[in-house]
């Protein structure tokens, strides 16, 4: 009955956990390992040194490539006065008065990187005078050349999913994170429900959907190919137990499966030829099978994602008779057409209510007394989704009245009888 | 039925979604002996809903239909009674995400409002999480604490009817995430503070005013807050539509006579109906909210 005695350990570094590094906005996912080398940002360091201190601590990189807890917090705000023309800057190379021997002397003295930055611009002539975009532009550049330090954070979807988007935008699609929201929340994915998940996004929209289930529930991957690709739900450092809502179940049985022609009963194999450990993990893979199946058959799953390279029209119509009635789905692409397509055949169709084709603006601002405005620069877009509610199918019932939902869209014959 | 976990049949008691066509619903309590009445006719509760499969098909005494759903969140956020402005989806979902919201996450809220945000709160940090609200005019906290039963997730949450920029959250130290939605967030910074947990944690405010968002994160900045980001995010809608295009006449072309024939009667002089094609394509719509607010989010680090 007590919230209290949080448990302190979640918050602290261990060895085997997966970690996510940070400096500026740049992360990279990595686990942390004894004395194994990770490159971050044309850097190379140790982790050990990380282990038994807080996530969310600011580690220096020293030499040799180890970690030093950082004393000071860093402070992101460098106290700017900007101007507000360049009508004075002149570029005659004459404007740093330190010298490259200057700074390697400040390096050797100890100075951290931060520091080295704030004595650039204090001997920069030119600085004061830049507009402020220019004095950003100064700060990220030196950032990038002398800053040695990097955070160790926990991961978190909203974490990996700004991460992938910033560094490997093309493993997942292209998914904004601000898209993975919409899905999550259109799909109304949460704790004890049972959800199936068609991605081909690295494993981040499957490793988002667990995390949105908390352990509670069963998730189903629904895979193409030779087997599940979720690389990145590892990077999502989930507590064991998660694992046991997880099952998958690949795409080429689900014909079978509808049919009811998959066979998952137990095969003796009377080639005594195989070897004892290729049987032992051919049952595993059977029993894994097996379990997936019988959470498909009944057909009343409560959610389903999709968000893959695929084309999502067959992937869709397959799928969503795995659904109850009066559940959501939700499908991403990264182009529109595809989904043009989807939402018309579904009003053919029919079995699906509440369509909407939508995708999300997203824009950041500078927030600064007297300097407030949007980013300069944008994402141009997020991808693409279709969403919507099954409702049962019943061609039997003669037509009511027909109402127009969309002008354009002509009311479908119900044709499919519910199985 | 319970706004945190799906039923498959309609009973008496719940809380239906009815929906009439392209956004619009209607939401109703299911009651044994009781009517609603819709623009397609009269819906008879104990005949008409209790016992049927949530998605079913309902046919009304006009003859029309209807399709009842099982509610959730976002359905409520679009049919849930106005007592005030609310937050919508295209928010909500960027807030859950960006707040690391999750089963078992305990979260405070100010002001509630209408709970368009709270229900989707507690969808999220259910079956293990709990939601602190305050809001400080008492109509409203007592209706939206009464919402919260009919919806089955009193459970999950602690309504406070008190000013949270005076008396604060009401819980100290406890709280992974702060949202507020109020006229001066700034003034609810420290209480936001004290709220979260010493190992840290997250916050949104939601402001429409840019002078709000300046404010707020000035003090933000002041408490110590980290990573402070404002962004904003619309929703748009592709409508998709068949569109004819016609195709247009430019005359016989004598250059063309030396080609191959393809079988198609030329045109002779301007047809008086000229051949179109048409296609799929999606229009946006007309108008569209272009602002709702600005999102500001921030991490507390740990104290
Ligand atoms: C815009 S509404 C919130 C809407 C809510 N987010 C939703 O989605 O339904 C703002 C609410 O905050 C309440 N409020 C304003 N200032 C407050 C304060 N200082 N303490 C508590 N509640 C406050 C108002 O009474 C109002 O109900």
């Amino acid at each position: 009955c007590v919230v209290m005695a949080d448990d302190e350990s979640q918050y602290t570094i261990k060895e085997g956990d997966y970690v996510v590094l940070k400096r500026g906005d740049i992360f990279k996912a990595v686990q942390i390992q004894p004395r194994k080398k990770v490159i971050f940002e044309k850097q190379w360091f140790f982790l050990d040194n990380a282990v038994g201190h807080l996530y969310s601590s600011t580690f220096e990189i020293v030499s040799g490539g180890t970690l030093q807890p950082q004393k000071l917090r860093g402070t992101e705000s460098n106290a700017k006065e900007a101007g507000t023309d360049n009508r004075n800057i002149v570029d005659d190379g004459k404007s740093q008065k330190l010298t490259r021997d200057d700074i390697e002397t400040l390096k050797e003295k100890g100075l951290k990187g931060q520091e080295i930055i704030q004595q650039l611009i204090k001997n920069s002539s030119t600085f004061r005078g830049k507009t402020e975009y220019a004095q950003d532009k100064y700060i990220k550049k030196k950032k990038k050349k002398y800053e040695n330090t990097v955070t160790i954070l926990k991961p978190s979807c909203r974490i990996l999913a700004m991460m992938y988007h910033g560094r490997e935008p093309g493993k997942i699609c292209h998914l904004r994170y601000d898209t993975l929201a919409q899905m999550l929340t259109l799909a109304n994915i949460h704790a004890g429900s049972k959800v199936l998940v068609f991605e081909t996004c690295a494993g981040l929209v499957l490793g988002a959907v667990m995390e949105r289930m908390g352990g509670y529930g069963s998730v189903i991957q629904m895979y193409p190919g030779g087997g599940p690709v979720r690389a990145g739900v590892e990077s999502f450092g989930f507590p064991a137990n998660f694992h046991d809502m997880l099952h998958e179940f690949p795409i080429c049985h689900v014909n079978s499966l509808l049919a009811g022609t998959l066979d998952t009963t137990a095969k003796d194999p009377t080639a005594g030829s195989a070897a004892e450990e290729k049987k032992v993990k051919l049952e595993k893979k059977r029993k894994k099978l097996a379990a997936a199946a019988d959470l498909l058959k009944g057909r009343d799953a409560d959610g389903l994602v999709i968000a893959s390279r695929f084309h999502p029209c067959p992937v869709l119509m397959g799928l969503l008779k795995f659904l109850s009635p009066s559940r959501p789905f939700v499908v991403y692409s990264q182009y529109k057409e595809p989904l043009i397509e989807c939402y018309t055949k579904l009003k053919e169709h029919g079995g699906a209510v509440s369509l909407r084709l939508t995708d999300t603006w997203l824009r950041h601002y500078q927030v600064l007394p007297n300097r407030t405005h949007p980013l300069l620069l944008m994402s141009g877009g997020g991808g693409y989704l279709l969403s919507g509610t099954t409702v049962t199918m019943d061609g039997a019932k003669p037509a009511g009245s027909q109402r127009a939902e969309e002008p354009a869209a002509k009311r479908p014959k119900l044709t499919h009888t519910e199985g | 039925m319970s706004f945190v976990e799906y039923s498959d049949f309609i009973q008496d008691g719940d809380v239906a979604i009815i929906y009439l066509g392209h956004d619009s619903m209607m939401p109703v309590k299911v009651q044994q002996g009781a009517q609603t009445q819709t623009r397609y006719g009269v819906i008879r509760h104990s005949t008409d809903l209790i016992g049927q499969r949530y998605g079913s098909k309902v046919t009304c005494s006009k003859g029309g239909w209807v399709h009842v759903l099982h509610p959730t969140p976002e359905l409520w956020t679009v049919c849930l009674p106005h007592r005030t402005q609310i937050l919508y989806t295209t928010d909500i979902a960027t807030i859950t995400m960006m707040l690391e919201l999750k089963p078992g996450s305990i979260v405070c809220e100010s002001g509630t409002g209408s709970g368009s945000l709270s229900h989707g709160i507690l969808r999220t940090i259910a079956p293990t999480g709990h939601l602190h609200t305050v809001e400080f005019h008492q109509q409203r906290a007592e209706k939206v604490a009464e919402e919260f039963k009919e919806h089955r997730v009193g459970h999950l949450v602690t309504v406070r009817n008190q000013d949270v920029c005076k008396d604060g959250f009401g819980v100290t130290g406890v709280a992974d995430a702060v949202f507020l939605d109020i006229p001066s967030p700034w003034e609810a910074v420290g209480h936001a503070k004290a709220a979260l947990k010493t190992q840290g944690g997250r916050l949104c405010s939601f402001s429409p005013c840019i002078e709000q968002v300046q404010r707020t994160c000035e003090v933000l900045t002041d408490h110590g807050f980290e990573e402070i980001s404002t962004m904003e995010v619309l929703l748009r809608v592709h409508d998709v539509r068949t569109v004819p295009l016609p195709l247009p006449d430019f005359g016989p072309d004598p250059s063309a006579q030396t080609q191959p024939e393809t079988g198609e009667e030329p045109h002779p002089m301007c047809s008086p109906n000229p051949p179109s094609i048409t296609m799929k394509t999606t229009t946006p719509p007309r108008e569209m909210p272009g602002h709702t607010g600005y999102l500001t989010f921030a991490t507390k680090p740990r104290t």
